[in-house]
């Protein structure tokens, strides 16, 4: 792995050829191959693909989940772990007790975000409950209020977005592209009714290549060909 | 501090300090061992107060068991303390390096947080079981002291230096038992077997002066043996003859933490959070 020294961009998220590999039984296998992308401040961005085309394995490196296996990723601003379904959640423990770790671990006073987090989560009594009895529509709803409490520049959203009602929907659209924050957000999805909605410019993930699109529908348009090609 | 959504410009980006990051890395071990002991023992009852109660009860088991057996042998220490600083220096290293088993691959989700290294998941596990054992160490001291089942610690520095010794051996014991629980399944089988084995050569049943010289000079090549002695010795002060050598504990116990923390993070290299 090259630790060459590299200067971090304020405000930028920089993933610079990045190359992923993971040892299976029957060899070696490349997940993503020499991927760049920037990632700046209020950008909306989109990656779609496939499953299986390493969309996943790519925002999970961006969050600083796994390292890469060669390339660097250098994050000017505060960037959050990947929101999915599965993940950073304690399954045992009760929405409060997950929001109370998560101030913890990012140095964050409870008494300020907690009124906050109870009336975003939108969990009424469930806050006080463990989080295996949630629905998936309850945890998505937990996971973009506790990522919103910690206050993030950049949010990793790997197609928990979209659960959830319409109304929470356009929530968490309000509270994450709010114009005077200026927060930046990358979707991952292979829904590209999602990208649509809610990526200014995408990128199509085909086997482990990340191929950039100044628009979401060309983006759409090339997947589109690669599907049923 | 800014509040969520407010604009950036407002905020100025700067260096965390050195007392910052050190309150950080305090702060994520702090919330680790408390999720720790949530998911264990729950909110019920007493909850988590059960990572005092169960070792104290184990010792105060073993007390009374020893009791019944006469094991000091006419000598004119107490039983009591005697089991007490026995059975609690066992625990002190062999708690935390049992449940270490496996603590990286079964907290993996909390890998998710760019704040959580692997090494955190162990470091804090290892401080929450050596917090609780000395809780329970120090706590049954107190009472019995109280209550008047033993006479009190002759010299307390000596006896809170050698339990600190002990407990830096158990940091380095179990840093590697928990790389080598990751690497290999066969160790974590074999590991638990081998802890009881070593019981009785572990020193707490007995004083090494009480053994023939021979099995003496063996039993202290086993570096726990030392912290046992130390323990009594404090505890008993010259009123006994203890065998100790506190420099090869402590250097025993550095080179277990360095060749560990090299361990961990080789492991951490390894491990992918699904």
């Amino acid at each position: 792995m090259s630790r060459a020294p590299h200067s971090v961009y304020e405000g930028e998220l920089r993933v610079t050829n990045v190359t992923k590999k993971y040892k299976t039984s029957h060899g070696t296998v490349t997940v993503l191959d020499d991927v760049s992308l920037t990632v700046r401040r209020g950008d909306r961005l989109g990656i779609l693909g496939r499953n299986g085309s390493g969309k996943s394995t790519l925002i999970r490196l961006m969050g600083g989940v796994s390292p890469p296996t060669s390339g660097s990723i250098t994050a000017g601003m505060k960037v959050s772990w990947p929101l999915a379904f599965g993940g950073a959640f304690q399954s045992g423990l009760t929405g409060l007790d997950n929001l109370k770790f998560i101030c913890r671990i990012y140095g964050v006073e409870l008494d300020q975000v907690r009124a906050f987090v109870e009336e975003f989560a939108e969990l009424g009594s469930f806050f006080r409950e463990p989080v295996k009895g949630y629905s998936s529509g309850m945890r998505a709803r937990l996971a973009f209020a506790l990522s919103m409490a910690i206050d993030f520049d950049c949010i990793l959203i790997d197609e928990v977005i979209a659960v959830g009602d319409q109304r929470f929907r356009n929530k968490c659209t309000d509270a994450l592209w709010d114009p005077k924050r200026g927060r930046s957000t990358v979707l991952v999805s292979h829904n590209e009714d999602l990208i649509r909605h809610y990526c200014d410019h995408a990128f199509v993930l085909v086997k482990g290549k990340l191929y950039p699109f100044g628009s979401a529908d060309e983006a759409i348009a090339f997947y589109n060909e690669t599907l049923y090609s | 501090m800014t509040g969520p959504n407010e604009p950036i410009a407002s905020r100025r980006r700067e260096e965390p300090s050195f007392a910052r990051s050190l309150q950080l890395q305090l702060s994520v071990w702090w919330a680790l061992a408390m999720r720790e002991a949530l998911t264990r023992f729950g909110r019920h009852n007493v909850g988590f107060l059960w990572l005092f109660f169960e070792p104290m009860s184990f010792t105060i088991g073993i007390t009374l068991v020893w009791t019944l057996l006469k094991m000091t042998h006419g000598s004119s220490i107490h039983i009591a303390s005697f089991a007490l600083t026995g059975y609690s220096s066992i625990m002190l290293w062999r708690n935390p390096a049992t449940r270490i088993s496996h603590s990286i691959t079964v907290n993996m989700a909390l890998l998710y947080h760019r704040n959580v290294r692997a090494l955190d998941i162990v470091i804090a596990r290892i401080l929450l079981e050596i917090a609780a054992i000395s809780a329970s160490f120090f706590g049954l001291a107190i009472l019995f002291v109280f209550f008047e089942f033993c006479e009190p610690p002759e010299d307390i520095p000596l006896l809170v230096a050698g339990w600190s010794l002990l407990a830096l051996f158990a940091t380095g014991l179990s840093l590697c038992i928990a790389a080598l629980t990751e690497k290999t399944e066969l160790f974590d089988r074999i590991w638990h077997t081998i802890t009881y084995l070593l019981f009785p050569f572990s020193g707490a049943g007995t004083l090494l002066d009480w053994l023939p010289p021979g099995a003496r000079k063996a039993l202290l090549y086993l570096p726990f043996a030392h912290g046992v002695e130390m323990i009594r010795h404090g505890y008993y002060g010259s009123s006994i003859r203890t065998h100790e050598d506190w420099q090869y504990l402590l250097y025993v116990s550095l080179v277990l933490v360095f060749v560990g923390i090299a361990a961990i993070e080789s492991v951490a290299r390894e491990v992918e959070p699904e």
